[in-house]
């Protein structure tokens, strides 16, 4: 009993433990961004500009509902980081003379923030720092709108603005090849040719405002600055990928202990139901000295909540210890001052109670039976048990069952709803552990489609204004270079009727070689000469189908607004795109044949070489490598998904051992007196050893294949919920995940085997003779 | 051989000499056997009586390759059963042994058919199930399950399944303990007729001396000891026991 008990309050523990974890994540993931945001100002309001002089500041303050705000330098620069021979970018943002900025203020790890007057000082953020290992002193050299400096770190810091860091484009974290660093504004002004000016407005609001009137507000007074359209939290790139990490947290908070506590109620019911029908007699006893029927009740009620207690109380343990593990995992990713450890009691409290009641409910069907008992009936054994000839055997009549094996089947189909839900708890394990892999593979071929069949390019140089194409023969002459290709994306909001998205417009050359448009079957989309092609994610989000005409309000050059045919819908996992063949892209825009983007196929051992050339060339802004891209993906990626997959697993073989281990005990206890006559007349331990496994076996031969499916339908179900704006992942399943799920329920399944068959071994034959059933 | 004859003279299939065993029931030591010699002969019918304690399955089981003594020596033919091992007396038990418990030990998702048939599987000379039910005169309720069948009946698979493979001893723990006496009857012919008609050496465990009659020889045990030993001239017909 001790070890039956044990496994379901590990199975509770389990489906505690991922509640408990899935909420200090998210309660302490919570409670720190808001502490975060809140001490240091963290903007509502965001507006880019192309260049608005400082004096405007004033009007925005007498902008209705706006608290703080500050007008800030944003550009973009190239380094050469010491003994690293990638292109690296990073984004600079200025700092105030003053010090800290009065919106989106730096939390600072180690130094100081830049001074003033002092051109070379910069403030690094920490990710960036690490990866190179920079100390504060440290030198290099940046190449800041083409002019090159030497800078100096001068402080180690963290923005509220820059929780999650990834580079444009990407998709993930990149911190050697992309960091973010904060120079003095006088300093950057002068850089980027903005001096008494600002081309990035941040700004808070004074609670209860509503970011959409000031949204407007701002969008009305900075328009002639070259406003691309201000924006809210809800659409900044960092605080939107830390609010859909935080909602995936609350659906684990949900389904997987779900799931668990199905098991647990199944199992509680069978353990429960078993130990009850073996102290028929006891029962009776108790009813005869005349106990009450609740008096009984309440006797196994006990029981069931010593169970649940003990589930409950590993459960916790095992919640916070995993929510802190992971909790430090996150940081590695959102880069915060330090993680609050937060969980608030009464969701405990509650989590308490639902346990309980849950176990109780699972086990209320067995206690009911016994505590209606009549003594007199109590008294007597249990009627032999009925067997009938299974329609299995008749279906395969031509095949000799041996005895052990009809045992087998015929105890199975004698409980056919106990037999049922075995298998489902078999099936439920595979699927948790298929759900943990899934993701990777689903992921990879994201990534793999993304960046192997979209992109062909080696290397891609964006540019800092667009420039003639005929800039690609000026490339394509150089030594190393194979083939060069130009596109262009222009800043555009689209319209259609109440609904905009603000978005690219991407042109895409006719006669493309290395950049394609994709559609749901992975196949190149051939480009119309006219109309835009929409992402179906972007299509829905507009409320447009093939056909439909939308307002084109192009963001850049004279700012024109036209009207342009959907002219297809396409598919792809990454990003939301807007694409259009380049030379009706440049018509609308009344421009001549410009680019700004490069795609570069390069001679491999000439790469370096080109890099180096590219980072000096002044229009280049900067640089990005497929490979390096891709290489850094699956590094971060490879090690999240290696601790999910860890994980996962252990929650899937938690269950199976649950639910194997309890079915060959119960098993067990039915069957020990025929297995130990089988013993007596001669049979060996090994062959009853084979009776009682054969049984688990089957269950395992049935119910896998059922968590495939099922399994398959959970998968379905998070990648439909886990379509965002940034990505959308396939649903993809390779027999390498299928084989794990399978592995890791066989060998749960098989340790609690090895249990079954060291008790098979202590079996009392005599004594087993010598009693009544 | 005649049937029906005393064969104590034939070759003898077990010797015991000075066997003894001892239990530890928490803190008490109980003397289940005190040293006891016994022979037993190629295909006589022994019936073994005692009161209960008196050591009797004891004995059986030690006999059976069930248990092993705590002293003393048994033997089966040549096979030393005193210093075998687990595998050893399952291979014994597996060629050598046919068992009847009082409570059956059927299998109950099994039927009569197939019960006998677990054994048949695994024998290396067995007679078909159907044989062995029909010797026990069952027959006519070859598929029925344990649980569509009366207890004497259940007890008489019970036998078919001791004696498909043909075993070289038969032993019965209590076989009649758990069936009223018309039935025990039934039992008891089924027994007579496999010993006459198979010529296994077959004991018959029992604490009920109307059975006596029907051994070749009957052997009284009591505190742990043979305290007596008697043959019968002629065996008596089982049809005409009661109790």
């Amino acid at each position: 009993m001790r070890g039956q008990v044990l496994a379901i309050a590990l199975v509770i523990a389990g489906g505690v433990g991922v509640c408990v974890m899935s909420l200090v994540n998210y309660s302490s993931l919570l409670a720190t961004r808001a502490q975060y945001y809140d001490q240091h100002e963290f903007a509502d309001v965001f507006a880019p500009v192309k260049r608005a002089p400082r004096h405007t500041l004033q009007e925005i303050a007498t902008l209705p509902g706006v608290a703080r705000y500050e007008g800030r330098v944003e550009g973009a620069a190239k380094l050469e980081m010491p003994g690293f021979p990638d292109p690296v970018s990073a984004r600079l943002v200025s700092v105030p003379p003053e010090g800290q900025p009065e919106v989106n203020r730096l939390f600072i790890r180690q130094g100081r923030l830049p001074g003033t007057g002092r051109s070379q000082e910069v403030a690094v953020i920490g990710s960036f720092a690490e990866a190179h290992e920079l100390a504060l002193g440290d030198q290099f050299q940046a190449i800041i709108n083409g002019r090159r400096q030497e800078l100096t770190v001068t402080g180690i810091v963290e923005s509220p603005e820059f929780i999650y860091v990834i580079p444009p484009g990407g998709m993930l974290p990149d911190y050697q090849r992309y960091g973010v660093l904060w120079m003095n504004r006088e300093a950057l002004e002068s850089a980027m040719d903005m001096r008494g000016a600002f081309n990035s407005l941040v700004l808070t609001l004074r609670p209860g405002h509503s970011v959409a009137s000031a949204v407007d507000a701002l969008d009305r007074l900075l328009d002639r600055y070259g406003a691309t359209g201000a924006f809210g939290r809800d659409d900044q790139f960092s605080h939107r990928f830390l609010s859909d990490e935080l909602n995936q947290l609350k659906t684990m908070a949900t389904v997987f202990p779900l799931i668990f506590m199905s098991v647990a109620m199944f199992l509680l019911n069978v353990v429960i139901g078993r130990l009850i029908s073996t102290q028929r007699d006891i029962v009776a006893v108790l009813k005869a000295f005349g106990y009450s029927n609740r008096q009984i009740a309440w006797h196994y009620s006990k029981l069931v909540i010593v169970i649940a207690v003990i589930g409950l109380l590993a459960g916790l343990a095992l919640g916070l210890w995993l929510g802190r593990s992971l909790g430090e995992l996150y940081m590695d990713y959102y880069r915060f001052p330090g993680l609050l450890f937060r969980i608030d009691p009464s969701w405990l409290l509650l989590l308490a109670v639902l346990t309980i009641t849950v176990a109780w409910l699972g086990a209320w069907r067995a206690i009911r039976q016994a505590a209606s008992l009549p003594p007199a009936e109590a008294m007597r054994p249990e009627g032999p048990a009925r067997y009938r000839v299974t329609v299995v055997e008749k279906l395969l009549s031509g095949i000799r069952f041996s005895q052990p094996s009809r045992m087998i089947v015929r105890q199975l189909s004698r409980r056919p709803v106990r037999t049922l839900l075995s298998m489902s708890g078999v099936a439920m394990a595979t699927a948790i552990v298929m759900v943990g892999n899934f993701q990777f593979d689903s992921v990879s071929l994201m990534v793999h489609t993304q960046f192997a069949r979209v992109q062909q390019q080696d290397l891609t140089a964006t540019f800092i204004e667009p420039v003639n194409s005929a800039a690609l023969f000026g490339l394509q002459r150089q030594a190393g270079i194979r083939y060069a290709e130009g596109r262009r994306s222009v800043p555009a909001r689209l319209v259609s009727g109440h609904r905009e998205w603000r978005s690219a417009v991407t042109g895409i050359p006719s006669d493309a070689r290395l950049q394609f448009v994709i559609d749901s079957d992975l196949q190149p989309v051939t480009l119309p000469r006219e109309g835009l092609l929409l992402t179906d994610y972007l299509a829905d989000e507009l409320g447009v189908g093939p056909g439909d005409v939308l307002q084109m309000e192009l963001l850049e050059g004279d700012r024109r607004t036209v009207n342009v045919p959907v002219a297809g819908i396409t598919s792809e996992f990454l990003g939301v795109g807007a694409y259009m063949d380049l030379e009706a892209l440049n018509r609308a825009l009344g421009e001549g044949p410009l680019i700004n983007q490069a795609m570069i196929n390069l001679e491999p051992d000439k790469a370096s070489e080109i890099y180096n050339r590219l980072r000096e060339t002044p229009r280049v802004l900067g640089l990005s490598i497929r490979q390096a891209m891709l290489d850094s993906f699956y590094d971060t990626l490879a090690r999240t998904f290696l601790t999910f997959t860890f994980f996962n697993s252990l929650m899937g073989g938690i269950i199976a051992f649950g639910v194997v281990y309890n079915t060959i005990r119960i098993s067990l206890a039915e069957k020990g007196r025929e297995l130990a006559s089988l013993r007596v007349l001669g049979y060996t331990h090994n062959e009853v050893a084979h009776i009682l496994l054969g049984e688990v076996a089957l269950l395992l031969l049935l119910g896998i294949p059922l968590g495939w499916l099922i399994g398959q339908g959970l998968a379905l179900m998070i990648v439909t919920a886990m379509q965002t704006e940034l990505y959308r992942v396939p649903l993809t399943i390779t027999t390498q995940t299928l084989g794990m799920s399978a592995l890791v329920v066989v060998v749960s399944a098989i340790a609690s085997g090895m249990i079954a068959w060291w008790r098979l071994k202590e079996l009392d034959l005599v004594a087993v003779l010598k009693t009544r059933e | 051989m005649e049937p029906g004859k005393a064969t104590s003279t034939g070759p003898v299939v077990f010797q015991t000499r000075g066997l003894t065993k001892t239990y530890d029931q928490g803190e008490v030591q109980v003397h289940a056997l005190r040293g006891v010699d016994l022979e037993l002969y190629e295909g006589e019918m022994v019936v073994m009586l005692g009161a209960s304690g008196s050591g009797k399955s004891t004995l059986l089981n030690i006999l059976g390759g069930l248990d092993v003594p705590s002293s003393g020596e048994v033997r089966y033919r040549a096979i030393d059963l005193s210093a075998a091992g687990d595998r050893e007396l399952t291979g014994y038990r597996r060629e050598h042994v046919g068992f009847v418990f009082q409570f059956y030990n059927l299998i109950p998702s099994l039927t009569a058919r197939e019960n006998v048939a677990a054994v048949t599987e695994i024998a290396s000379n067995p007679m078909s199930p159907e044989e062995a039910l029909e010797l026990v005169g069952l027959k006519s309720r070859i598929d029925h399950f344990p649980a569509q069948l009366s207890g004497g009946e259940q007890q008489r698979v019970a036998i078919a399944r001791a004696i498909a493979k043909r075993p070289d001893v038969l032993l019965c723990d209590e076989p009649t303990g758990a069936l009223d006496s018309a039935t025990g009857v039934l039992v008891l012919e089924a027994l007579e007729k496999a010993n006459r008609e198979t010529h296994t050496t077959t004991v018959i465990i029992t604490h009920n001396a109307s059975i006596a009659g029907m051994g070749d020889r009957v052997i009284t045990l009591s505190d742990g000891n043979i305290s007596g030993e008697r043959h019968n001239e002629c065996r008596q017909d089982p049809r005409t026991l009661s109790w």
